[in-house]
């Protein structure tokens, strides 16, 4: 062995402490200035990240997102942030040979998530249409088919969503920090922290994120007032949204919507480490394969055959 | 003599990075998580457990509250149950085109070459159904009798992989039977409703298929309108 150095220090002294205090007091002032201007409070702006809310802090976040949704919607909420389980990463399987494309998964999921209706109309899930001749072929897949009975002949279905992978592109692409992979699987979004650059949209190869063009359409009545923090709460404008596997039904132990919806079945839910679950027993009996799995994202969402 | 000093000033370097308090990123993840506990124990069900299967497990794993709930079959056709109000003796058993339950007849079609009435229903007591054992069940346990020629889909149906669940993924769950969703005269998948049965909601098999959502609107179908655009510009805007 060579000699060695002692280990590195930290930095030379800090600068000039009445310097620091003018500049911080500078930077604030303009901050203010810039806020007021667009509308955003001072105290969101500097909040902390998610992940390290204290308690209280969380506690007066919840509170503060239920006054809102009251002020907006004239309607009580109840908004949680209950986190992941341990010993449970969730897995989801839909089986192409049941699905028949009648889309009735994606207004459960419209209902139940809170996105805005119309101009931007937002949608989760996005149901294509593909010919069974060429197999799964982006190339030959429509997502806007009409019809007055489903399956049409000679097609068949494939509902694309959120595919929560485990290799997630678009929380490396967010300069911001305002998505991240928690510890059960879910990509999640703090729409507070998301400054609606669309750096994930354009990372996602699934198109699963959907961006609020504009100020969401979302009528009081049809407000789902069960909500997570990180799911479906109610978005404001200018912020990246997604399927989050219905974190505030999900994290209760409750199925999607999607899943209790799909009029045939072909939506499976559960967790992954549960050898007795029903996507475990997927996986172990039936042809699985993930969505452009060239790609190495890893999805935690399984396409099979059943038959 | 060098080297023991720099591992101990390394070894005592990440003894007080252990001991200082952890940052606190969990904080804010899980405020649920620890009051709620692991729920493991109260872990999925396997499967649907028919009677003798529900003993099994018993013994092996102790009693515990079954966490799988029937959901309601679907209503018979009006005014036709029970059989025996009109099937009081066994009659006539050889296969034959009926006269009464043009209905069924009609639609017909599962191995209709091969099978017909009395290979399902039992002709002693119309009430009940037959297994190809001679053992009869009642109408709420049809799919033992289906699953003796659909074995495949029996099984995965058991496991929840056929056909649909609600409720909850780790606790207790409600499972559809073969008849919520096919038609037992003419099986083949083709569409369902939802009913409610005794106030309770569940589903029905159609002869219709299933008519889809409205599509999604198309990138330029959901421009505002051009005009108020102007009128903000002109009030300053932002």
């Amino acid at each position: 062995m060579s000699e060695r150095k002692s280990l590195p220090v930290v930095a030379d002294a800090p600068a000039d402490p009445s310097r620091r205090a003018f500049m911080r007091t500078a930077a604030a002032g303009a901050a203010v200035a810039a806020l007021s201007s667009c509308g955003v409070e001072m105290e969101d702006f500097l909040r902390g990240h998610f992940k390290e809310f204290s308690p209280d802090e969380l506690r007066h976040v919840l509170a503060k997102v239920e006054r809102k949704n009251l002020e907006r919607f004239g309607k009580k909420t109840t908004v949680s942030a209950t986190g992941p389980r341990p010993g449970v990463e969730f897995g989801y399987g839909l089986d192409l040979s049941r699905c028949v494309g009648c889309r009735r998964c994606v207004y459960a999921c419209v209902a139940e998530n809170n996105p805005s209706r119309q101009s931007p109309q937002i949608q989760w899930i996005r149901v294509m249409e593909m010919d069974k001749e060429h197999g799964v072929d982006l190339a030959h897949a429509n997502h806007y088919y009409e019809a007055d009975a489903v399956p049409r002949p000679g097609k068949f279905y494939m509902p694309v969503q959120c595919q929560q992978c485990r290799n997630p592109p678009c929380v490396k692409a967010c300069p911001t920090q305002a998505t991240w992979k928690e510890k059960d699987g879910i990509v999640v979004i703090d729409y507070d922290w998301c400054i609606g650059c669309r750096c994930c949209m354009s990372a996602c190869p699934y198109g699963a994120r959907h961006f609020n063009w504009a100020t969401p359409t979302l009528p009081a009545d049809e407000l789902n007032p069960h909500q997570h923090y990180l799911g479906n709460r109610p978005r404001p404008k200018g912020v990246v949204e997604k399927c989050t596997f219905c974190i505030q039904r999900t994290r209760e132990g409750r199925y999607p919507a999607c899943v209790e919806v799909c009029p045939v079945g072909a939506r499976k839910f559960g967790n992954l480490l549960d050898p007795e679950s029903e996507i475990r027993r997927v996986m172990e009996t039936k042809r699985v394969f993930v969505f452009k799995e060239e790609l190495a994202t890893h999805p935690q969402f399984y396409y099979f055959y059943a038959t | 003599m060098r080297l023991d000093t720099h591992a101990l000033t390394i070894l005592a370097i990440v003894a007080a990075a252990l001991a200082s308090p952890p940052p606190a990123h969990a904080a804010g993840g899980n405020p649920a998580a620890s009051p709620a506990g692991p729920t493991k124990s109260t872990k999925s069900e396997p499967s649907p457990e028919p009677a003798n299967g529900a003993k099994a497990r018993e013994t092996a794993e102790g009693p515990r509250t079954p966490p799988l709930i029937q959901a309601e079959p679907p209503p018979f056709s009006e005014g036709i149950f029970p059989c025996s109000g009109c099937h009081v003796d066994p009659g006539d058993r050889t296969r034959r085109e009926l006269t009464f339950h043009e209905d069924i007849q009609k639609v017909f079609d599962h191995d209709s070459n091969a099978r017909w009435c009395l290979d399902c229903h039992d002709a002693q007591n119309r009430d009940v159904l037959k297994l190809a054992s001679g053992e009869t069940v009642p109408f709420t346990e049809s799919y033992r009798l289906c699953g003796q020629c659909h074995g495949d889909k029996y099984r995965d149906w058991r496991a929840g992989v056929h056909g649909k669940r609600v409720g909850q993924w780790d606790g207790q769950k409600t499972y559809f039977l073969c008849v919520n969703c096919h038609n037992p005269h003419t099986p083949g998948f083709k569409g369902v409703k939802e009913i409610e049965v005794d106030g309770k909601k569940t589903t029905a098999p159609t002869l219709e298929m299933l008519r889809p959502e409205p599509r999604p609107l198309r990138p330029e179908e959901m421009r505002r309108p051009v005009a108020p655009k102007a009128s903000t510009t002109a009030a300053g805007g932002r």
